[in-house]
């Protein structure tokens, strides 16, 4: 464990992260992860994160070495799309028992490693490290190489039992091991000035979809995403792009980080989500890529495709703003989407009442003051109880957030709406600002909430009425 | 009859089998303003949260011991203890049902021993009902977390009554982690019909039947209540549903001498006659007139469902009890079984009408569907059955893809009536897309060098 330690320590020592830097080292080394209360916490643990991080590389076998719960519970439950293989949708479990509790389970791992390649002959299979192999000190570092050498296959540890910590910290571990193990492996066939990676996209609902023909366009090729719709051996060529954006501001910037480190590739931080939000993404990256040598003359490029996106956009959204203006929005999410969002739905003509701030970061903060001014209600932490409250009593008309936490708008017979990874329609890019306020409209505009808020006949007391006598 | 055959595979493809711990998890949400506690790392508890949200479409009450690894590898007492008084802090619950893990159990983390000295510390819990459940991840499967929970609920709860005063239309029923809260409506109104007081351990339908209640709740709603519990032992008879619920029926018994009937199943024409016999004649009442006329209609619908279902091959994956009950009932009438798998060992798999049993995952089921009619699991099975291209009836935690799984009933005459049509129609809809050519029949006959009539098969959809 102490190489793993040192590795978590380093991930904590994130010199990119702005919350980080502000820290004492003493702070620092404690992690950038709140204690975890018991009997009061929520969330996913480290080796839901890695995976999260992970998973939507298509073609490799995802290997979960421990008991039934961390795959049997969970997999095939996200909506990560893919152009190419299904591999990925396919849960490989080790199924750990109590055989493997006595005497290791490393013998076992290796020949579900085998088995895999034998049948499904992956260019990689990643091994995933969780809490019980972790605790009876399987060496699965040993396995992975012995099975590499073996089968001639990559097979790669990500070292991320659960009790680490939470997501967080997983798709930073998971970052690592791509770091350690799979970037700077292979060689693209060529490279063009116009090269990018995007890092901690995951092509939910196929959002990057949404993105890619504009980049098409203007003849900017992804190189690599870590992780959406990748190929493994797209990631193991990520080191020859020219610039770099990074998505989701959290998730995986030491990914970034150390990319710009090792391979002189700059990053920037950007945001699919919201309207001038993508057309200062697309700006930045064209920005970066002529920083880097592309021609000068992709920024009128670009400016260009902004406009014409930004007239489409704007002109698709303004038959909504009149059925939309002053509507009351709760918003219940994390980290970046916590402004990103913020502004697409203030385009839209919205008024959004609170955002919760919990997972955000000091920059995610002030960007929601900059959006918002003195409007801006951030809460940390909105109890269920709080957020049934404000939405009884009409305190916002609409709650976005999770799934998790959809039944208190839905017990309060309120509209909700999924912005989480869960969620089906794709909201990115200009194209998908449109699909999200289309999907507000058609959430408020349902007769339901009419219906389902008509008190039963037993709650009302009248006198019997006839009634149909008038058409005879 | 059937036998039961382990896969020999090292790697578990495309998992049927789930963890003891969130079935042991959900047997705690079937009882009222209940918090079930995973003692193991937060995702244990996340991952299980997310399962039932996506299944119930609900609103799900599930905590965590949140350990972290110096608490794993000193003892999880501190987090087990910090967990309690937080949940009772903060939710005010009546019942907190701990479910251990495979991380915590690897340690040894001795619950029993945990509970005993939170109770010793802290006497302002004693209103409170704490039931602990060893179920590490790493034994058993899904059903068994349930029945080992409903055990010790019974266990922790029940005292024998001295001297014991029966109410004998008072019954305790034992329903598998298979019955829905579907299930559990139809079985209460017909026991109502007969005059019975039912008391379920436990009661989904209360609690995850998905009504609107009267204002917001973090623990579950409706269930059973304790006190409910505790009089279980003054009821004349105890129902069992499902082989897997034998151990706290006996311990029932065996606690407060609550004599009881195990129905294996409650799918089928013969199954729901015995369970009418037996009713009639614990209640004194004769069989109510509705469910004569249900019998009728559930023979009538397995005339009209022979035809579609007559010889068709049924690939079913599923946990034991609910494997028997569609693998029985369906088998009545004429359906055979191409491939059966499930997640653990149990007694039923014996009596069950086929001729093996995989222990084993979807991977297999799918190997063993080819030539199959229709596949018959819960939703992970969506992806096998789009590349086999044949229809995908969904039954079984879980199934996040469907509307109103809460809701799906297929026990008593009227559930079996229903389960016939929405197979038999499946296969009629299927069998219906495939349009008969002028060319089928033409040199149809098998190749006389050929060593099989694999030519004449191929024809046939």
């Amino acid at each position: 464990m102490t190489s793993l330690n040192q590795t978590i320590q380093d991930v904590f020592n994130e010199p990119a992260c702005g919350k980080n830097q502000a820290k004492s080292d003493k702070e620092r080394k404690k992690g950038c992860s709140k204690p975890l209360q018991p009997g009061g916490a929520a969330g996913g643990c480290a080796f839901d994160g890695a995976k999260i991080a992970l998973q939507p590389i298509t073609d490799v076998a995802h290997l979960v070495h421990g008991p039934i719960a961390c795959e049997g519970n969970s997999w095939d439950n996200r909506g990560a799309a893919s152009s190419g293989s299904t591999l990925y949708r396919t849960g490989f479990t080790t199924d750990m028992t109590e055989n493997d509790i006595v005497f290791g389970g490393e013998k076992h791992l290796f020949k579900a490693i085998r088995e895999i390649i034998e049948k499904y002959a992956p260019p990689a299979v990643f091994v995933y490290e969780t809490c019980v192999p972790a605790m009876i000190g399987d060496d699965i570092d040993t396995v992975c190489t012995k099975a590499a050498e073996k089968f001639g296959t990559p097979c790669i540890p990500i070292h991320s039992p659960g009790f680490l910590g939470p997501k967080n910290l997983g798709n930073k571990l998971a970052g690592e091991a791509m770091l350690k193990h799979v970037i700077g492996t292979k060689e693209p066939e060529y490279t063009t000035p116009y090269d990018i990676n995007v890092i901690g996209e995951y092509n939910l609902s196929g959002e990057l979809w949404q993105i890619k023909p504009l980049l098409d366009e203007l003849g900017i090729r992804i190189l690599s995403c870590i992780s959406g719709d990748a190929r493994y051996e797209e990631v193991a060529w990520s080191h020859r792009a020219k610039a770099a954006m990074m998505v989701c501001s959290k998730a995986m910037i030491n990914v970034a980080r150390k990319m710009e480190e090792r391979y002189g590739i700059p990053f920037f931080e950007g945001s699919f989500y919201g309207i001038e939000d993508m057309s200062d993404t697309l700006r930045e990256i064209a920005g970066l890529l002529i920083q880097q040598g592309a021609h000068p003359e992709l920024m009128a490029r670009t400016e260009a495709v902004i406009a014409r996106e930004e007239a489409r956009a704007w002109a698709a959204i303004e038959p909504y703003r009149p059925r939309l203006a002053g509507k009351k929005v709760l918003l219940v999410t994390g980290g970046v989407k916590s402004w990103s969002v913020v502004a697409a739905l203030r385009e839209a003509g919205l008024r959004v009442v609170g955002t919760s701030v919990k997972k955000s970061t000091r920059e995610d903060k002030d960007k929601i003051k900059k959006l918002m001014g003195d409007e801006a209600h951030m809460f940390d932490n909105l109890a269920p109880r709080e957020m049934y409250r404000k939405l009884k009593e009409a305190e916002a008309d609409i709650m976005l957030s999770g799934g998790r936490s959809q039944f208190i708008a839905l017990k309060a017979s309120m509209p909700w709406m999924d912005i989480n990874q869960e969620r089906h329609v794709a909201f990115a890019g200009y194209h998908g600002m449109v699909a999200m306020v289309a999907e507000i409209d058609r959430t408020l505009a349902n007769p339901v909430w009419q219906e389902v808020r008509r008190p039963a006949p037993w709650d009302r007391v009248e006198a019997p009425q006839q009634a149909g006598r008038e058409a005879a | 009859m059937a036998q039961l055959v382990k896969s020999k595979k090292a790697c578990t493809v495309s998992p049927l089998k789930m963890s003891q711990p969130i079935g042991g998890a959900l047997a705690f949400m079937g009882m009222r303003g209940a918090m079930p506690l995973l003692h193991g790392s937060q995702g244990c508890t996340s991952f299980g949260l997310v399962l039932f949200v996506r299944h119930f479409r609900e609103a799900i009450p599930l905590q965590t011991t949140a350990m972290s690894e110096v608490a794993t590898v000193l003892g999880g007492f501190e987090n087990v203890e910090q967990a309690v008084l937080n949940i009772v802090e903060k939710t005010k619950p009546e019942l907190i049902g701990i479910c251990s893990t495979g991380v915590t159990e690897v340690k040894g983390d001795d619950l029993k021993g945990f509970v005993q000295q939170i109770r010793a510390r802290h006497p302002e819990l004693d209103g409170v009902e704490i039931v602990q459940s060893a179920t590490p991840d790493f034994a058993g499967a899904f059903q068994d977390g349930w029945a080992k929970a409903v055990t010790a609920m019974i266990e922790e709860m029940v005292v024998s009554p001295e001297p014991a005063i029966r109410d004998p239309r008072r019954i305790n029923v034992l329903p598998g982690c298979h019955v829905t809260p579907g299930d559990i409506d139809e079985l209460r109104a017909l026991f109502e019909d007969f005059g019975l007081v039912p008391t379920f351990l436990p009661d989904l339908s209360g609690s995850l039947d998905g009504h609107i209640p009267e204002d917001f709740t973090p623990t579950t709603l409706g269930g059973t209540g304790p006190e409910e519990v505790r009089a279980m032992a003054l009821a004349g008879w105890t129902l069992a549903i499902g082989e897997q619920m034998r151990g706290a029926a006996e311990a029932l018994e065996a606690r407060a001498g609550v004599p009881f009937r195990l129905f294996a199943r409650l799918t089928g024409l013969a199954p729901c006659d015995e369970l009418m016999a037996f009713l009639s004649q614990i209640s004194g009442r004769p069989v109510p007139v509705r469910y004569r006329r249900q019998r009728g209609q559930l023979v009538d619908a397995m005339l009209d469902a022979h035809f579609h279902m007559g010889g068709r091959k049924l690939a079913i994956g599923a946990e034991p009890d609910l494997l028997f009950a569609l693998v029985s009932a369906l088998g009545e009438v004429g359906g055979e079984v191409a491939c059966a798998v499930t997640t653990t060992t149990s007694p039923i798999h014996a009596q069950t009408p086929c001729e093996e049993i995989l222990l084993g995952d979807l991977e297999d089921l799918e190997a063993g569907a080819k030539g199959a009619d229709i596949l018959i699991t819960h939703s992970h099975g969506r992806q096998a059955a789009a590349r086999l291209h044949i229809p995908h009836f969904r039954i079984g935690i879980p199934m996040f893809d469907t509307l109103g799984a809460a809701h799906l009933v297929t026990l008593g005459y009227r559930g079996t009536r229903d389960l016939f049509f929405a197979v038999g129609n499946m296969l009629m809809h299927h069998h219906q897309s495939h349009v008969p050519g002028p060319e089928d029949w033409r040199d149809a006959w098998p190749d006389p060098h050929a060593t099989s009539h694999q030519a004449a098969q191929e024809l046939v959809p």
